[in-house]
């Protein structure tokens, strides 16, 4: 096999298997201001996915969508606090400073489970 | 340091109330000197004399709710009515701190609960019963339905000598008391000296007891800059359906129990946060006593009440268990 065919085998390959990271991580990249973008999707009573991990000192972009009604999403060591409209997507930037494993809540009251919604955040 | 006497203007103490807690306020009216000056200006400032009294604290009565941590309903509510009415001495107040229902979408199965609700606690032997929302009352749609049936979501009034707070950090569908709040809160206790015994009542507590269990308020620090000026002031909330007890500052936190279904102890708790477990054979577990007494001599700095927990069926039912309980009478 010449060089020229293996790159082209391989470098599809590289591109779908890098694809496939960067979606199950629920991280992408912006193309604005290349900063890495984690797509966040709320629905009565959790979040999806339900853990995400940032590295300390890395600004990223998450955005936040809301699939029926209103929810929040707070976390006070990350100083995040935002509304998600009902049917709507909330973008928040973020650069973590400490690590550690965090809990973030839904904390706009979203119906009788509301008490358990929330994801974890793993900073490192 | 502060004197004594500006700590012990409310002896509250408990008795074997069966499902909540009951406090007895007796300011010291005879006080002489400071103490004496203050609770004569609040006298004044209120056009009521200052006395001893009693009141009971009741909390998260969920109305409506039908689940498997409690199959029994609004039982544990109607038992605590009865116990209430079963008292020696009537309360000059009941104070219930929230979640008098349990949420629907349903705006006229809503209706019903709190219909429900006010059908049961209007059976209580008290002149003067007080609210505040919880957000499974006031959540979904602003607090619209509860104003409705109770009126509104904020207010203050004074009782012999004492100045109760009726806090809402839960209509704005978010853990907060909000800046508008906040300001109504700084107008209505600026008459007050800053030995003035108030109570503030509330849903939510007001510190970041387990904030990923939801059991805060994210604007709390701001509400305990304006309590925190002030020297005798006790908040009574519900929300976490266990009983607390709390400090800052001056200000002495303390939750009541559900009328509905316990939480655990969240201390080193992971995980999602289950209720209790009902058991059919202990029915009113959980769901208990809680006795309160004053210190008698407070020393500075020092809490001025002290709490004694004492689970229902430990103590009131002792070799009584399972539905036996219903049948029995209240013997407060």
């Amino acid at each position: 096999m010449t060089r020229n065919k293996r790159t082209r085998i391989t470098l599809p390959i590289l591109l779908c298997l890098a694809l496939i990271a960067a979606m199950s991580s629920g991280i992408s990249r912006a193309h604005a201001d290349d900063v890495p973008v984690v797509e966040i999707t709320a629905k009565r009573f959790a979040f999806s996915p339900d853990k995400i991990t940032l590295k300390k000192g890395q600004t990223v972009k998450l955005r936040l969508h809301s699939e029926d009604v209103t929810h929040g999403f707070f976390l006070r060591p990350l100083k995040l606090d935002e509304e998600i409209p009902a049917g709507h997507t909330a973008e928040v930037v973020v650069t973590p400073q400490t690590a550690g494993t965090f809990t973030t809540i839904c904390d706009h009251f979203c119906g009788a489970n509301h008490g358990n919604m929330n994801m974890t955040i793993v900073v490192e | 340091m502060k004197h004594p006497s500006r700590r012990s203007f409310l002896k509250i103490a408990g008795t074997s109330l069966g499902v909540g807690v009951l406090y007895s306020a007796y300011p010291t009216a005879l006080a002489k000197g400071e103490t004496g000056d203050m609770f004569a200006s609040l006298g004044r400032a209120n056009g009521e004399r200052v006395a001893p009294f009693s009141f009971v604290q009741l909390s998260d009565a969920h109305v409506g709710f039908n689940g498997p941590p409690n199959p029994l309903g609004t039982k544990a509510f109607e038992r605590a009515v009865d116990m209430i009415n079963a008292l020696p001495q009537r309360p000059d107040l009941v104070l219930f701190t929230g979640d008098l229902t349990h949420d629907t979408e349903d705006r006229d199965v809503h209706s019903q609960r709190m219909k429900q609700f006010q059908e049961i606690s209007k059976k209580i032997n008290a002149p003067v019963i007080r609210h505040v929302p919880g957000e499974h009352d006031a959540g979904l749609d602003g607090g619209a339905l509860y104003r409705e049936f109770f009126g509104e979501s904020h207010y203050s009034f004074d009782h012999r000598g004492v100045h109760f707070v009726a806090l809402d950090n839960v209509s704005r569908a978010k853990p907060e008391v909000g800046t508008e709040q906040l300001a109504w809160l700084k107008k209505d206790l600026a008459r007050f000296p800053k030995t003035a015994p108030i109570v503030v009542f509330t849903h939510r507590p007001l510190f970041d007891l387990r904030p990923d269990w939801e059991w805060f308020t994210s604007d709390g620090d701001d509400v305990m800059n304006v309590l925190g000026s002030y020297d005798n002031v006790t908040v009574l909330y519900g929300h976490i359906h266990r009983d607390d007890v709390h400090e800052t500052g001056n200000v002495h936190h303390y939750a009541a129990r559900s009328l509905i279904f316990a939480f655990p102890d969240p201390t080193g708790a992971t995980g999602p946060r289950k209720p209790v477990p009902f058991d059919k054979d202990h029915p009113f577990k959980n769901l208990g006593i809680r006795n309160v007494s004053f210190n008698g001599t407070p020393k500075p700095g020092s809490a001025p009440l002290s709490i004694e927990d004492v689970e229902l069926t430990a103590r009131e039912f002792r070799g009584i268990n399972g539905v036996h309980q219903f049948l029995k009478e209240p013997n407060v």
